[in-house]
Order: C-alpha cells, then structure tokens, then sequence
C-alpha cells in the first residue's frame, strides 16, 4: 500500500467519490422518495406541506444520482456498460418511476384542481416504483450479479427492504420539518417503518457473506472482525435509539431533528460496511477499480474539476438547506 | 428490426424529448432576471404590479420546464451506457471529463439555486434573490456550453490521439474549442432565444384572445416581440457561419442538406425534391438555378461537393434533406411574424387592443414554432453525421450495446409513451395555466392598494 503510485492511487479517490456521491444520493432522494411514498397515508392538506417540505431540495437531490451513475460512466466505463447491461430493465423502470414523480411534482400544483389527485397517485407510484427499483439493483449488484435460485430471492428482499428504509428516512424527515397533526402522523409511520427496515438490514447484512465468499473472508477473519465489528454495533445502537426516540415527548420538540440524523448516520455505517465488503472491486468477484478504470489523464483533468466544485457545490447546498431551514410553510412562488 | 436501429431511435427519442425543455429555458432563465429587474425598477405601481405578474406567471412555466428538462436529463445520462457501451470504452477520456464538467459545473449549479430562485423570496433578500436567480440563468447556459463542446467535438474532432483504438485527449482547449463548437454554441443560444420569445409570444396572445389577459399579457408580448424580432435576423446571419464551417469539415453533410449528389459548379438550391436513396437522385426538383453555390460558396460558380463522392459514408439525404428545409422555413416564418408584429403594434400606437385578431391568432399558432425549427436543426446535425458517432472516426454500429433487441423495443414502447402523455399534459398545463388567474396576487392586491408596497417590504412578493 505504501508503495501506491497516485496514478494507481487515482482510480481509489474516484471510486470514493463516486461512493460519497452515490451515499448523498441514496439519503437525499432517499428522504423525498420516502415522503413521496407515505403520501397515499395522508390527506389533501398533509400532502402539499409534505411536498413543501421537500420542495426546494428534489432537484438538487436527484443531481447528485446523475454525477454518481456520472463518475462511473466516466471514471470506470468497463463497469459501467457490465452493470447497466446486467441491469437493463430496471434501470429503465426506475427512470421511468424518476419521470413520473418529477413531473408530477410540478403538475399537480400547476394542472387543473380536478387533476390534483391523478397527479399526487402518480406522483406516489413513481416514487414506489423508483425505490423497488433501486432496492432490486443494490440487490443484484451486491450479490455480483450471480444466477441462481437464491439470487432473486436476495435482490427481492432488498427491493422491498430499501423502500421501507426510504419511508422510514422520510417519515422521519416529516418528524423534523413538520409539527402538529402531521408530525404526529410522522411518528406513527416512523414506528410502522422501523420493523421492516431492521429486519431488511440484518437480512442483508447476514445474506451477503452467505452468497459472497469474498466478503465472508473480508468479515470473519481475526483480527479484522474485532476492528469492524464496531460498524454493525454502532448501527443497532443508532437504530435502538431512533425506536426509543420515537417514544419520547422529546421528538415533538427540541429532538425532532435527531432521529433523522442518527438514520443518515445509519446510512452511512451500512456504505461503510458495503465498502468494506467489495472493495477493491468495482464489480464484486469480477472487476477492480484498477482493471476498469479510465487513463490516469483524464482522471486528473476530471479531479482538479471536483476538488474546485465539490466544495463549492457543498456550500450551496448547505445555504439552500439553511434558508429552508426549520418547519416548512406553504410553498409560493414569490 | 436491427438493435442498432431501435437504439438510435430510442437515444433520439430520449434527447429530442429532452431538447424541447432547454430550449425554452436557457433564454428563459434570463427573461426571468429581465422581468425581475423591471418589476425592481418600475416607479409606477400598476407597472411594478404587472412586471410581477409576468415574473410569477413565467416562473410557473420555468419550473415545469426546468422539472422536465431534468427528468429526460438524468434518464439521458443512463442511456449514454445502455446505448452505447462502447461509445465510453473508446472516447472515455475525451467525452468523460467533458461530461462531468457539465455536471459539476453547470447541473448543480442550477439544481442548487432553483430552490431559492422559486420558493426562497420570502426567506432571503432582494439581492440574494437576484443573484440566485442569475446562476440558475447562468447554470442553464453552462450547460448547454459543455454539452455543445461534447456534441461539437463529435461532429469537428480535434485535439485527440488515438493509441490502441482508445482515443487520449492531447490538448483540451483544442478539444473544447473544436472548429464547430462556437458556431453551435451560438446557433443554440439563438435557437433558445427564438423558441423562448415565441413561447412569450404565443401565450400572451392565447391570453389576449381568451379575454383572460392583464395589462401584464401585453408586457410579455412585447418582451416577446422584440425578443424575437432581434434574435431572428441574427439567427440567419449565425446559421450562415455554421453552414459555412460544416462545408468545410463536414462536407457530406451540406451535400445532404442540399440534395446533391455529383460533385456541381453552380449548384442549385432545391425548393422541393424526393431525394431516392436508392436510385441515388432526386425526385420532381424544384429548384433556383446556382443559388446554392451562392450562398454557400459566395460564388454563383462555386463547386459543391456532391454525395456520390463519400460512399458508404454518408448520411441517409431524405431526412437531412426535409428537416433542413423545415428549419430554414420556420426560421423565416419567424423572421417575417415577428417583424411585422412589430410593425403592426408601432403602428397601432404600442396598443394591443388594436391589433387584429387574426394577427393575434397566427401568434398564438406559433406559440411552439421555435420547437419545431430547433427539432428539425439538431435532426440535420445529428443524422447528418451519420453513420459515425464520432465524425469520420468511429461508427455508430461499433459501440452499440448487446442488449437484445426485444429488450430494446419493450424500453422504447414504455418510453415513447411516457414522453408524449408528458409533452400532452405539459402543453395542458401551459394553456390552463395562462388561462387562470393569479389568484394569490388578486387577493392581495384587492385587499388593499398599497399591499404591494406593504409586501415590497417585507420582501415578500417583491
């Protein structure tokens, strides 16, 4: 490792990057994809202050898929035509889900009242369809893609676990920007996530070394299992406290920001165990980062871009978070 | 049918779909900072009152169009690997930095400050406002400009070398400013430019005719107008240049275009014909004697370079052909609608309400001639490169993807039908929406007349 050339070391800050990415993309549209799902639980009134409450940030949200999916265009194109092709279908469903609930996001507000509720189902269908979609990809890109009886049972599961995390992340996102009726609601949908969104987790977290003889290594050897046994250990904490947060008064007032933190920070404990598990693979048993990576030149003219932008892009996105900060009120074009 | 085939026709699908929304709103980007700094200028309050007006009205419109635009952007980026796989294998290096380029620089930028820009009045200050609203203009033009380097560089390549059919970058400044990419940059910022105005246009004539209009309708019209009547002639002058620098890289193109395949002094310029692929001539010409030697050779005697001389490596002439001329035409017709609008609203005293109702009429039936025009161009750019991906380099059947072919066909089914409920519900949308009222802003100014100022200071709905 010492001896790493920063050519060789390249195609790992890029990998990085594009994980990172893929990370803020998962929380971020994650959360709105998540309020987008509980929607059909709410009345007329809740649904605009839900969309309100996610109102400023789907756009830039969305953005960050297109520089992940980007990077790994750019960054790793042998991997990137091996997944897409492996994941055709999907894929294509879960952009057409995108469509829909983009587009319905501003019709359903703008087209006649009468349309409002064709648009509000359409917008909740697609943000339903896109998280299975999304579920069913991190299922079979975990599991490298392999065949047989066991693998679609795998992506399966994960296809209906991520949706749940998604309702979870959002309903407790409603918990923060919310108050009132609504919040209480929030909670109530919190809870109801809970269960199914753990139970996915250690699924996964236990099904992976069991199809993948690469990460049952990378997991259960000494010493190494002492030193990330801390990840899963942190993340049922984070969980537990979340489940007993939700209990609380406290959640109704000065905490109702904590148990999306702690969630986010779930997020990334488990990005942090997919990481640990693939690397240095691209493609889990089947390509590294350094077999599918682009020439070291590009990478760099690619690099300086994101050492100049991202810190800027992180500024403005956390101005835009910063004046839609706290409880959400009516969206207006003023 | 071939698996190449349905891909192209699934990628133009998907980016034709997606053109239509950028075209309105890079130029819409910065008609919304011109209303914006009008309503901020205005002394009197009716005025102020109906800058802000056309400000909300056209925000709404930004919005949907910017949403849209997005969707079919994110899908776009997917369908760069589906489709063509092989495409990034080879010039990877090339178009990767490119991309991401556009992503970082141009994508977030927009995606960013759009949230500010629409909802964040009420929260930040004038200033604040104003200058979101400047980089989502800003971001929107960034884009196209790193999209055009990209699409320019696969018409002009420059600035490459090839080792071992990989394709490394040797200078970027040679790469971004290829010999096309500042005549395209142009020509799409006007084409944007046009397509917007008479999207203004249209609409505000559609209010007028309805009854549904405010003294607003008439600012927008005739922001439209002269909008349009600027953007036309110059438009003409810049499709000129671009012609002239595809004569020279792309020859086979501007053969094409013009329907000629032997190699002529004095070309013809063909009003009409049925240009026969197979048969390798055209059909019942119609045509004016040298003129396209004229135009594109200066020269009545001027030699054009005719198809028969790039075999097998030209495009197919019957669409580049026909989307030529329909470009030209919508362009003209543009040229001609606007000026004399112009004319006709001088004349009538700056009133609309003069202005004739079938005047008013042909408008509003113009309200999408920029989509057309805009269409039918990039069909001429892009089927005339064909059949290369990247011109004179590499084909498009050599980086198509291995997906089967049904599985293509399923993907473009559910696509198709998804773009055109879309295109159906967002003109839907544009027409209601200009047919409404403002009911917030009526609400607020009958409560009380000076409410505009009262909000003005609060920051509100300034």
């Amino acid at each position: 490792m010492t001896s790493m050339s920063f050519d060789e070391l390249l195609p790992l800050i890029f990998i990085g990057l594009m994980g990172v990415s893929l990370l803020v993309y998962v929380v971020s549209d994650g959360y709105d994809l998540g309020v987008g799902m509980l929607m059909h639980r709410a009345t007329p009134e809740e649904r605009d202050t839900m969309v309100a409450s996610i109102g400023p940030f789907w756009d830039a949200n969305e953005t960050w898929l297109v520089l992940g999916v980007g990077l790994l265009l750019v960054a790793f194109p042998k991997a990137h035509g091996l997944v897409l092709s492996e994941l055709y279908l999907p894929t294509t469903l879960m952009l057409v889900g995108l469509i829909l609930r983009g587009a319905a996001f501003d019709f359903r507000v703008k087209a006649k009242a009468s349309r409002k509720a064709m648009w509000d189902r359409l917008f909740i269908a697609g943000s339903m369809l896109a998280s299975v979609c999304q579920g069913w990809m991190l299922g079979r890109y975990i599991s490298g893609f392999g065949e047989g009886w066991n693998f679609p049972i795998f992506a399966g599961a994960i296809a209906l676990a991520l949706p749940m995390a998604y309702a979870l992340l959002g309903a407790t996102w409603l918990v923060m920007k919310t108050s009132g009726p609504l919040q209480d609601k929030a909670i109530e949908w919190s809870k109801i996530a809970w269960p199914p969104m753990v139970l996915g987790l250690i699924l996964i977290s236990t099904a992976t070394p069991w199809i993948s003889e690469t990460v049952r290594e990378r997991w259960f050897t000494l010493p190494a299992i002492i030193a990330v046994a801390s990840i899963p250990i942190t993340t049922g904490i984070a969980l537990l406290t979340v489940r007993l947060l939700l209990n609380s008064p406290a959640v109704r007032g000065a905490l109702c920001w904590l148990p999306f933190a702690l969630l986010v920070l779930v997020f990334l404990l488990s990005f942090l165990g997919l990481s640990y598990s693939i690397y240095p693979f691209v493609v889990i048993d089947r390509l590294t980062v350094w077999e599918a990576a682009s020439s070291p030149d590009s990478l760099k003219v690619i690099l300086i871009g994101v050492c100049v932008t991202l810190p800027v892009i992180v500024a403005y996105t956390g101005f835009s978070y910063r004046v839609f900060r706290g409880k959400t009120i009516e969206l207006d074009y003023a | 049918m071939d698996a190449v085939f349905l891909a192209r026709i699934q990628f133009a699908a998907n980016i034709t779909f997606h053109i239509l929304f950028p075209s309105i709103s890079i130029a819409l980007g910065w008609v919304l900072l011109f209303f914006r700094m009008k309503h901020l200028r205005a002394k009197d309050a009716q005025q102020k009152l109906d800058w802000l007006r056309a400000y909300r009205l056209w925000t709404k419109v930004f919005a949907l169009t910017f949403a849209l635009g997005v969707v079919s952007g994110v899908t776009m980026s997917f369908q760069f690997g589906t489709n063509w796989p092989g495409y990034m294998e080879r010039v990877g290096n090339i178009a990767g930095p490119l991309l991401s380029y556009e992503v970082l620089t141009a994508f977030f930028l927009e995606a960013g400050f759009l949230g500010v820009m629409l909802f964040g009045h009420r929260r930040v200050g004038e200033m604040v406002h104003l200058g979101a609203t400047f980089l989502v203009a800003f971001g929107t033009l960034m884009s196209a400009f790193w999209i055009l380097a990209l699409n320019s560089w696969m018409q002009t390549p420059a600035g490459y070398e090839i080792v071992d059919g990989q394709f490394h970058a040797r200078s970027w400044l040679e790469i971004i400013f290829n010999p096309s990419f500042p005549y395209r940059l142009v020509h799409m910022a006007l084409a944007s430019a046009l397509t917007c105005a008479f999207l203004l246009i249209g609409i505000s004539a559609w209010q007028l005719l309805k009854g549904v209009a405010t003294t607003s309708a008439s600012r927008a019209l005739r922001t439209g107008l002269v909008f349009a009547a600027l953007a036309a002639p110059a438009q003409m002058v810049a499709g000129d240049f671009h012609g002239l620098n595809t004569l020279k890289h792309q020859p086979q193109k501007i053969a094409a275009m013009e329907g000629i395949w032997e190699t002529t002094r004095g070309a013809p310029l063909l009003l009409f014909a049925i240009p026969d692929d197979a048969a390798r001539t055209n059909r019942f010409e119609l045509a004016v004697p040298k003129l396209a030697s004229l135009i594109l050779r200066h020269d009545t005697e001027g030699e054009l370079k005719g198809l028969n001389e790039f075999p097998s490596a030209h495009p197919p002439v019957f669409a580049v052909f026909w989307c030529f001329r329909i470009m030209v035409g919508m362009g003209v017709l543009m040229l001609l609608v606007s000026w004399f609008g112009l004319w006709r609203h001088w004349r009538d005293g700056w009133d609309f309400a003069k202005m004739p109702r079938p005047v008013l009429w042909l408008f509003a039936g113009m309200t999408f001639a920029g989509w057309v025009a805009t269409i039918a161009g990039w069909y001429v750019t892009e089927i005339g490169r064909q059949p290369f991906i990247v011109a004179g380099l590499i084909r498009t059947s050599d980086v198509a993807s291995r997906v089967p072919s049904s599985s293509i066909a399923l993907t473009l089914a559910i696509y198709v039908v998804v773009y055109l409920a879309l295109l159906l519900a967002y003109v839907g949308v544009l027409k209601y929406m200009s047919e409404t009222a403002d009911k917030k802003l009526n609400a607020i100014t009958t409560v009380s007349p000076s409410a505009g100022q009262q909000y003005q200071g609060r920051g509100e709905f300034a």
